[in-house]
């Protein structure tokens, strides 16, 4: 620094001189370079004309970087902690909690799992008479309808967003005039109802409105051709030794189908070939699966099933019943029947069917009063719905009242009968002359479009309310989750209409039971717990009802239900079978979507109907002699008339359908219900009438010549006589227990053949067993399984290119004569061979072995070559082809099981045996200083299955159910010569089938 | 060899190889100036622009299946091969007729492969190419395969599945690829050299003169070149055998009826070279008219070639007697439903029957020699090969699929409109790599075809063909 300088400079300048430094002051070379370098090294190269450019590049650069910086998410909210963690609650650790699905008044009890507060997973209730921890397929499908993003969820008053309190205040302007005359134009259309608490306001408005009335329509249940019986059975399967069906489905459909299904499979599930079975004859028109259990099946038009009934009840001595004349393969079949109900009075069964009109109802009640059946093998009680009226009968006195103008308010709840009601009553028309018309749904429906006001129903995982089950078991009803959608409960709707508006539906159901604990209500119930003991109070009752969510002693076993008399006179004589021309229509629900209620529900769509195994149709089922009679093939296009109605369908060639029969199932042709549903299939409604629900003569068939695509996730139904199901006799089996079975199979080769010896599975050492005697092909696993592992839809074109993603499958086959086919069923999950195909020839080591044994696929390593899949001889493994899995739909995010990888593009997957699932075992086992004890591990199939065919366990404990059930003679290998080593395995079908018949 | 031990007109007589009247000028500037010219065919133009269309389609093809995924194809469950591994194997089999050329009959000293085997070389590196495509599309994340494959050393210490076929595919085509892209570079080193010293434009001379690696011909060079095309040659040869060995092992190794068989290895190289002499036809036949070559490329080469295709095509034909043998004498009853289905009551019966006509019947023709030297007839018998080796792939993989163990998985394929597009569209790349290939580089060996002349041999007699 040179102060001579700074004093020259000071020295020359005029008036104040500002500076900083003495550097800045002396005005020094050094100085300005600094103040150029002070901003960066830019600030000079701006000044240079040629360094501008490298300037100008680099501030966009930085502009750049700067937007990238901003890629890295900054946390938006303040995250809160569980600082008092809410009881009973561990992150990453399910919670149950037992509820009931109310369906056509039915409830079926189950345990919901809900993780953090969502229920994912539906399971059956294990203490519940109706369900024993099993579930049917729309149990178990029933949680993706809570999270359908096409649920409606704002309440539409003509065309307009509104208000419930506008809503209530419209509907009260409604009731007040209505109060004047007795509420004469008060209509209220329900489905079916059992619930306690909604029978109680519904008979508390028919009090205060003596001329209001309260109809019934539920396109599948309680409608009974020709007007129902006024007596219900409950029937005690495990007791029987014959059981004849008479065109009911009992395995198949209905409230009771679980535990039918659990306590006829209980007398399947053979221990040594000792050990007796049951035997079923099926007298039905369409193949169902319990018509495919039956040891003797005989197709016969539905009309005919009246003769078949009074041809038995005449040969086992029912007064005043004659048999008529039939057919002779017919005659046969009834004769054999007829004989073995007889051989085992007291011990057997005739069951009749819910398509079957009263008079088949009455002759079977007659047929098992005379064997002594009757209190043994079956209860007649009074229904279990509360006012039970026949929905056909019911929707038609609607529609006249409708007709005759004197509706002034109509209340739909949950029921879509634009869609459903019978054709004839042209119930859209009628509906449009009500006064004040309001439907009260999940969905935006047909009905909702044409009532003034709409309501969104809530879910029954998100509402309080009760529910019989089909033995008059009372369940409670506790919701899951908040409803989603501010959804509304009919209970809620209604007590409002009693002047109880504002009350909270968990108010109402709770008061209600208080008051009935109390004995207060006009409906009486003895409420005791499990063992019998009375509660001390209200609370305690409530709180036990909601933990076990049923309640025991309400059952009609235990109640004591009246039984209501015999009817008097049996209309033993069957009108003449021979006056039908034309073709026979049946009508059934549709196996997965049932009445289109399940349409927008892709499980259901792509679960692969039972025998057929179609997916996202509908479908006509032909029988082979018909088929060929009319020349149409599968996918052909029929047009079917009836009453002057034509609806077409595409045809499915069903062996086993009676001749001259065409069955046709509703449910699909949806235009209103959701993305899912809308559009899909055919929609048969327009040919069912009023006065013939369930079957109709003298229709009329032709072939339309056009061509309808159908998606069948089977196309062979045919065994080649490889015996993938072995089928032995009970005789054979008796006589040459590992023999017969084992010879159905090529021979195995040894294990001791191989040049290493082989790995020991110490510790756990899974494996499963598929009882076939047992199994119904319900499919009931698929679904479970579905809903387990997050396993995608993919749609009826993927289907159609054979790309379904189920990884359990239930294949079907037929043998013998068309016309009178065996059917079987096999359900098909991974083998989880020990010595895999599959894991040799993945390049990058992305399926490969525990040391417990299970075939494990490791996802992030897949890369997708699909050799895996070519090399196992059992198909099961599925290959995401595309983005299978939906990454975008909000709503149905929530309902995933967070311990199972959603999957994605390019992978392949299969079953795992719900490795998740032993996981949670061996953590809880750990924690508890043991080792996992057989039953710990239950699979997702093995669960719901309602028939206990499917049995998982350590196969390293002697002890285990599934060590025991392999260790039986008839547990044979699929592909077991092939040296696979599978750990699952089958239990081969032993069929009780009657020598009488055999001979014939 | 003596062409005098011979009486005249034996027919083990050697035949000269190149139409006499040739000389190191001629020869020079024939196949220098077939590149530096300014008239380039019309038909060559024609070729690009329909290789270069269907190349483009190739790339829309890739670009919409990298979008999507492979269900844009019809593969599916059971049969979750079809035209990716069709594709991949009749490539790969194309393949091997160069190898075959250039590393086998040189071991054998076989002299009339020189006309042919710089062409044949180049087609089987872009065979490989067009094949290598589908080995690495084919897989469901295809971003993951290309490198998952390969045993790299990573922080997760895991490594490919050795035992998997898969695996050595990777090995086999990869080696295969290298060693060809090797050979046949070396065997352009001094012809670059000549193109290097042809060219008129600098920039030309430049380019050829790098890739000429410094070519002066001297005697020490081409000691060293011989040395290593014999080397290499030698390494080639076990290669020409290895590959479709190793390829066949994907289908041997499984446990399908209809992959499962002991014959394959064999019976997969005798294909291999039956299809590789067919495509070599197929390019060389309008190649050779195209630029005149008749004289290089003689009918000797083509009559010659149409025998290697008569004898490997039987070969081919005994390795169908033997599945159908074997599959009967095996008395396994999925083997023998296997057969049945494959030939007589499946939906794709069609398909062996067309690929015995294409591969056994119609080159049946090649038994007359009026025939062999038939241009048409030979070219049409090789478009019947070239079909039929792609429907045996076709037979052996989708029809032994689609129906296997369990009757209740068997289904249906169909192949969709993106399986033709990717199938064509290697083809379009097939061609324009060709194509370009004979525009810029010799497609025939320019100083091996001297060494055939009598001037190249100071003592030989004069009448050419002999040492």
């Amino acid at each position: 620094m040179d102060f001579a300088s700074v004093r020259n400079r000071l020295a020359g300048l005029e008036g104040k001189a500002y500076w900083r430094s003495l550097e800045e002051l002396a005005d020094s070379s050094e100085f300005n370079d600094y103040l150029h370098r002070e901003f960066p090294v830019q600030a000079s190269e701006f000044s240079d004309p040629a360094g501008r450019r490298t300037f100008l590049k680099l501030m966009g650069a930085s502009l750049a970087l700067a937007g990238v910086g901003a890629c890295t998410r900054q946390p938006p909210q303040k995250l809160i902690p569980y600082i008092r963690q809410p009881e009973e609650l561990i992150p990453g650790r399910p919670m149950f909690f037992a509820t009931a699905m109310p369906m056509g008044g039915y409830a079926y009890p189950l345990l919901a799992e809900n993780h953090m507060g969502r229920p994912t997973k539906l399971e059956g209730n294990p203490e519940h008479p109706a369900s024993l921890g099993a579930t049917d397929v729309f149990g178990q499908a029933s949680i993706l309808n809570l999270y359908d993003p096409d649920r409606s969820r704002t309440i539409i008053g003509r065309g307009e967003v509104k208000t419930w309190s506008g809503f209530m205040a419209a509907l009260q302007a409604v009731m007040n005039t209505q109060r004047g005359i007795a509420g004469a134009g008060i209509r209220i259309l329900t489905e079916p109802v059992s619930s306690p608490s909604l029978v109680e306001q519904m008979h508390q408005l028919l009090t205060d409105f003596p001329e209001a009335r309260w109809h019934q329509w539920d396109p599948v249940f309680g409608t009974v051709q020709g007007g129902a019986p006024d007596f219900a059975p409950i029937y005690a399967l495990k007791e029987a030794e014959v059981i004849v069906s008479l065109d009911a489905d009992f395995l198949g459909s209905g409230a009771g189908q679980l535990r039918y299904s659990k306590d006829f499979a209980s007398r399947r599930r053979i221990d040594t070939p000792k050990d007796e079975q049951n035997r079923l004859y099926v007298a039905e028109p369409v193949p169902t699966i319990t018509g495919a259990k039956a040891e003797h099946r005989m197709a016969v038009q539905a009309h005919s099933i009246h003769a078949v009934a009074a041809a038995i009840a005449s040969a086992v001595g029912v007064a005043g019943a004659s048999a008529g004349s039939l057919p002779e393969s017919v005659a046969t079949f009834v004769k054999a029947a007829a004989a073995d109900l007889a051989a085992n009075r007291g011990k057997s069964v005739v069951i009749a069917g819910a398509h079957q009109p009263a008079a088949v109802h009455h002759l079977a009640r007659a047929i098992n009063d005379a064997l002594g059946n009757t209190t043994k093998t079956v209860l007649y009680t009074t229904p279990v719905t509360a006012s039970p009226a026949d929905g056909a009968t019911s929707i038609t006195d609607l529609v006249t009242a409708l007709d005759a103008g004197k509706v002034d308010l109509l209340l739909i709840v949950d029921t879509n009968p634009v869609f459903t009601a019978p054709a004839n009553l042209k119930f859209a028309e009628a509906l449009q002359k009500a006064t004040t018309r309001i439907h009260l749904g999940l969905h935006h429906d047909d009905t909702a479009e044409l009532c003034h006001w709409h309501v969104p129903a809530a879910h029954y995982l998100e509402s309080w309310g009760d529910a019989r089950a089909f033995d008059g078991t009372v369940s409670l009803i506790q919701p899951l989750i908040a409803p989603i959608y501010d959804g509304r409960t009919a209970l809620e709707v209604i007590a409002s209409m009693n002047g109880q508006l504002g009350r909270s539906t968990f108010e109402l159901v709770k008061d209600f039971w208080t008051r009935a604990f109390e004995g207060s209500t006009t409906q009486k119930f003895s409420l005791k717990d499990a063992k019998g003991n009375a509660f001390a109070t209200a609370e305690a009752f409530w709180r036990h009802a909601l933990h076990d969510g049923f309640v025991a002693s309400t059952s009609f076993h235990a109640d004591g239900a009246v039984v209501p008399p015999a009817p008097a006179a049996v209309a033993a004589t069957a009108p003449s079978s021979s006056a039908s021309n034309g073709f026979e229509i049946v009508f059934r629900a549709d196996p997965t979507i049932l009445d289109g209620r399940f349409g927008n529900n892709g499980w259901m769509q792509e679960l692969p109907k039972p025998l057929s195994k179609l997916t996202w149709d509908n479908v006509a089922y032909v029988g082979f002699a018909t088929a060929e009679k009319l020349g149409v093939k599968n996918e052909d296009v029929i047009q079917i008339t009836s009453e002057g109605r034509t609806i077409q369908m595409p045809v499915w060639v069903m062996p086993g359908t009676a001749d001259n029969t065409i069955a046709v199932h509703f449910g699909y042709g949806q235009t209103k219900l959701g993305r899912v549903a809308n559009g899909v299939g055919h929609n048969a409604y327009p040919l069912r009438s009023s006065s013939a629900p369930w079957f109709i003569s003298g229709a009329t068939v032709t072939k339309t010549g056009e061509k309808y695509i159908l998606a069948s996730t089977q196309t062979h139904f045919n065994m080649e006589g490889r015996h993938p199901v072995r089928v032995v006799t009970a005789e054979e089996y008796r006589h040459e227990p590992k023999e017969s079975v084992e010879k159905l199979g090529p021979e195995v080769p040894s294990k001791d053949m191989s040049l290493y010896t082989p790995f020991e599975y110490n510790g756990n050492k899974w494996g499963m067993a598929i009882d076939l005697n047992a199994c119904t092909g319900c499919g009931v696993c698929m679904v479970a399984c579905v809903a387990e592992n997050n396993i995608a839809v993919v749609g009826k074109e993927q289907i159609k290119k054979a790309r379904e993603m189920h990884w359990i499958r239930v294949d079907t086959y037929f043998e013998g004569s068309p016309d009178a086919p065996n059917m079987y069923h096999q359900p098909v999950p991974c083998q989880q061979c020990e010595n895999a195909p599959c894991e040799q020839v993945c390049p990058v080591g992305a399926t490969v072995h525990s040391d417990e044994g299970l075939n494990d696929m490791v996802y992030n390593r897949c890369v997708g070559t699909r050799y895996c899949s070519n090399n196992c001889p059992y198909k099961v493994r599925r290959f995401n082809f595309l983005l299978y899995s939906d990454f975008n739909t909000e709503e149905i995010k929530a309902q995933r099981n967070p311990d199972v990888t959603i999957r994605s593009r390019g992978v392949m997957e299969k079953c795992t045996y719900c490795t998740q699932r032993i996981s949670h075992a061996r953590i809880d086992a750990k924690t508890q200083g043991r080792d996992i004890k057989d039953g710990d591990v239950v699979t997702a199939c093995q669960q719901a299955c309602p028939s206990d065919a499917i049995m998982f366990g350590n196969l390293n404990d002697p002890n285990s159910k599934v060590a025991k059930l392999k260790a039986q003679e008839r547990n044979y290998g699929l592909l077991e010569d092939l040296n696979t080593h599978p750990r699952t395995t089958y239990l081969a079908v032993v069929k009780n089938t009657n020598p009488a018949l055999d001979k014939a | 060899m003596h062409n005098t031990s011979f009486p005249e007109g034996d027919f083990r007589a050697p035949v000269p190889v190149l139409t006499p009247g040739q000389g190191y000028r001629s020869i020079t500037d024939k196949l220098t100036g077939l590149v530096f010219t300014a008239n380039t065919p019309r038909a060559w133009f024609a070729f690009v622009g329909v290789g270069f269309s269907l190349l483009m389609c190739l790339l829309m093809a890739l670009t919409w299946l990298l979008l999507k995924g492979i269900g844009i194809w019809g593969n599916n469950i059971p049969v979750g091969w079809a035209f990716d591994i069709i594709n991949f194997v009749w490539w790969i089999g194309i393949g091997h007729a160069g190898t075959l050329i250039s590393a086998v009959l040189l071991l054998f000293k076989q002299d009339w492969r020189m006309s042919i085997s710089r062409s044949a070389e180049a087609m089987t590196i872009f065979a490989v190419v067009c094949a290598a495509i589908f080995p690495i599309f084919h897989t469901g994340r295809p971003w993951l395969a290309i490198y998952w494959l390969l045993p790299y050393p990573n922080t997760m210490l895991l490594w490919p599945n050795f035992r998997s076929p898969l695996i050595w595919d990777v090995f086999a085509v990869s080696t295969y690829a290298t060693v060809s892209i090797v050979f046949w570079y070396t065997g352009l080193i001094p012809d670059l050299a000549t193109f290097r010293d042809r060219a008129k434009n600098k920039i030309v001379a430049r380019v050829y003169g790098i890739l000429a690696l410094g070519w002066r011909g001297s005697a020490k060079h081409w000691y060293r070149y011989e040395n290593a095309s014999l080397l290499l040659a030698g390494l080639s040869t076990p290669l020409v055998l290895s590959v479709h060995t190793v390829v066949s092992f994907d289908f041997a190794v499984a446990v399908l009826p209809g992959w499962h068989a002991t014959i394959f290895p064999p019976y997969f190289v005798a294909g291999a070279v039956y299809a590789g002499f067919a495509m070599v036809l197929t390019l060389l036949i309008p190649l050779r008219k195209m630029y005149g070559l008749q004289d290089l490329i003689t009918m000797h080469h083509i009559e010659n070639m149409a025998k290697v295709m008569l004898v490997t095509g039987l070969i081919v034909v005994y390795g169908y007697a033997c599945e159908l043998f074997f599959g009967w004498y095996s008395g396994n009853t999925y083997e023998r439903f296997m057969l049945i289905n494959r030939t007589w009551r499946g939906p794709y019966a069609w398909a062996y029957w067309m690929l015995l006509l294409c591969n056994f019947i119609v080159p049946q023709l090649m038994w007359s020699k009026r025939f062999r030297r038939n241009i048409p007839v030979v070219f049409f018998v090789c478009m019947f090969v070239n079909v039929g080796m792609w429907l045996e792939r076709f037979v052996i993989i989708v029809t032994s699929l689609h129906r296997d163990f369990i009757p209740s998985s068997w289904q249906m394929y169909y192949p969709t409109r993106w399986d033709f597009l990717t199938f064509f569209g290697t083809i379009g790349l097939f061609l324009t790599l060709m194509f370009l290939f004979v525009r810029v580089l010799p497609m025939l060996a320019i100083f091996e075809l001297k060494t055939l002349l009598p001037e190249a041999k100071p003592k030989a007699s004069g009448d050419g063909g002999s040492h």
